[in-house]
């Protein structure tokens, strides 16, 4: 019998024959953790009385939750880090840097065929370019920085395979809103998903981020794709060690393929206050809003930032909507100036914060008041995310967010793209 | 190990900005703190209900969203024996059985609010007390079994070092 993806990478990391089920210990190829989770690792770390990381090189700290610092008790945290960081000679991103899955792809930290572990649920990002990476607490992130191994149950796998074109004005955000809305929110849960199909091949880079990102929502350990031309290229581009892309056998063991054509998605929307409240756009334009915000590790690169500004450009937003813009690292903003993008928002009126993931995590930089419906590109909208419990969140793509800006109601983009 | 206590129920899908919101877990390092704004998102008057030794019963997908170990360390530090639920998120299940939490999966609808359980791990069973029943539990791998009575993870690495499942 032939091997998923998880089921081979998780074999040659760990040196057996690696079957869904199975329970394997396995040696790590980086390990990464962010400012919410890392000084609970450290203090694991001397828990286990751990001296040295097992490789430095291989190891990766970032503050991106809370940064800059809002609050002097997250101050005396990220004091914690640097301290640490500095003492191990780990990699160290601070305040500015970005979202750390970003970091960790932009860098060329996780490269095809490797195993990640990140203190940080949406690790599962780095699946999109054929990465074993999955979200682990502090604790497996201390034991792992010790050892640089972690115990894995191998998975089983459900197959997407995702047919069709999607229409213009619909993107990558829109399809996982939908599978995510058809499988439910744990309708993967312990299991990875290999994401396939020509509408996933047609994709660019930064649009299968976008997918993996989510997988973790329907409850997914990873999120994995196969690597092809476009991988291979990104990945050249960004990391200099080598690295060798893992296939599935085409006679691997599925716990389910679920087949799906995309070529007459809508946008779809998430709605309160839980990811799988999918409705297509339709059914809730109309909706007021009264902020909108376009970032996060799923939805903060230069193609989102370009599509908003697109529609948003010699335009005003609505005069009684909040934009807030988050990119996601420090070289996306910097990209972003240099095609004039950033200048084309802030005219229309948004307000720019710091790369890192703004108010996504509900610590500051954007918590909506009582009542308050916000439109965001995040992944998450559950109750509270965004530090009040007693706001709506509602999921889109950026364009979905950058048309519902300018008419401060949750409004179908797609009378706003030009025709490609 | 053997648990006994009260019952404190809730839904499905039971997330982990729900256990302890974001906005604390950035304030303070403190676990006792913190435990003192468990569930609060959904039941503001839990903490103060709650006595030690008693359990969280749960619907499916308990401990869904994020990585975050303040989840089951702001379980723990409320003094909870257990989680019972039909079913937990991955990332919440790794980080109670190294943090030291003991969870486990059953029909928790067989369970009330308020109904008096007992519970026998190495025996695989919850006795309902107030309801006369016998609710099995599926049983968890040696392995974390032996990773909880040695105390989480960290007490595990204290002692051997490494990973020692031997
Ligand atoms: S952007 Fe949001 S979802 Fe992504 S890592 Fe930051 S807080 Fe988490």
């Amino acid at each position: 019998m032939g091997k998923t993806i998880a089921e081979k990478i998780l074999s040659q990391k760990s040196g057996v024959d690696a079957r869904a089920n199975d329970i394997v210990i396995a040696n790590l190829d980086f390990i990464m953790g962010q400012d919410g989770t890392s000084t609970l690792a450290i203090q694991a770390f001397e828990d286990m009385a751990g001296q040295k990381a097992f490789d430095a090189s291989k190891v990766a700290m970032v503050i991106d939750h809370s940064a800059p610092s809002p609050l002097e008790g997250v101050s005396a945290l990220h004091a914690r880090m640097r301290g640490f960081a500095r003492n191990q000679g780990i990699n160290f991103y601070d305040i500015g840097e970005g979202v750390c899955h970003q970091l960790m792809l932009e860098k060329g930290h996780a490269v095809p065929g490797s195993l990640v572990i990140g203190a940080d649920s949406h690790t599962c990002t780095y699946g999109a370019i054929n990465a074993f990476a999955t979200g682990v607490g502090s604790t497996d992130l201390a034991a792992g920085i010790i050892s640089g191994q972690m115990w894995f149950k191998v998975p089983e796998t459900i197959k997407f395979v995702i047919n069709g074109q999607l229409p213009s004005g619909v993107y990558s955000k829109d399809l996982i809103l939908y599978l995510i809305g058809d499988v439910t929110s744990d309708g993967a849960t312990y299991m990875a998903a290999e994401y396939t199909g020509e509408a996933i091949r047609a994709l660019s880079i930064e649009g299968r981020f976008t997918i993996s990102n989510m997988a973790i929502e329907m409850g997914a350990k990873v999120g994995l794709m196969e690597a092809d031309d476009k991988t291979a290229a990104w990945v050249s581009k960004h990391a200099n060690q080598s690295f060798e892309p893992v296939q599935a056998d085409a006679d691997a063991e599925y716990a389910a393929i679920k087949e799906y054509d995309v070529s007459d998605l809508e946008p779809q929307i998430a709605r309160p206050h839980t990811v799988d409240n999918v409705a297509p756009i339709s059914q809730v334009a109309g909706t007021p809003i009264q902020q909108g915000f376009i970032g996060t590790c799923t939805n903060g690169r230069l193609e989102d930032l370009r599509i908003a500004a697109s529609i948003v450009k010699g335009r005003k937003i609505h005069p009684h909507t909040r934009f807030i813009v988050a990119p996601a690292s420090r070289q996306i903003m910097l990209d972003a100036m240099r095609e004039g993008i950033l200048q084309d928002l802030i005219e229309a009126g948004a307000a720019v914060v710091t790369p890192g993931c703004g108010p996504c995590v509900g610590t500051h930089n954007g918590v909506p008041s009582d009542g308050e419906n916000v439109i965001s590109t995040a992944n998450r909208n559950f109750k509270g995310r965004m530090g009040n419990n007693k706001s709506f969140i509602y999921l889109g793509s950026p364009a979905t967010v950058a048309a519902s800006v300018l008419t401060g109601e949750i409004t179908d983009p797609r009378p706003f793209i030009k025709e490609k | 190990m053997e648990l006994k206590g009260k019952a404190h129920k809730f839904g499905d899908d039971v997330n982990t900005d729900y256990i302890i919101s974001g906005r604390y877990k950035f304030k303070t390092q403190d676990m006792k703190e913190l435990a003192r704004h468990v569930m609060e998102d959904l039941d503001p008057e839990f903490y103060d209900r709650v006595q030690a030794g008693d359990f969280i019963v749960a619907g499916k997908n308990f401990g869904c969203g994020s990585s975050r170990e303040q989840a089951p360390l702001a379980i723990l530090n409320a003094d909870i024996g257990a989680v019972l639920a039909k079913s937990f998120a991955r990332i919440f299940y790794r980080n109670s059985i190294n943090t030291g939490l003991p969870l486990l999966e059953c029909n928790t609808d067989e369970i009330n609010p308020g109904d008096e359980l007992e519970l026998d791990m190495e025996k695989g069973i919850i006795k309902n007390i107030t309801r006369q029943v016998d609710i099995p539990i599926k049983p968890l791998p040696p392995f974390m079994l032996k990773i909880l009575s040695d105390g989480g993870l960290a007490e595990h690495f204290r002692k051997y070092g490494t990973f020692n499942f031997k």
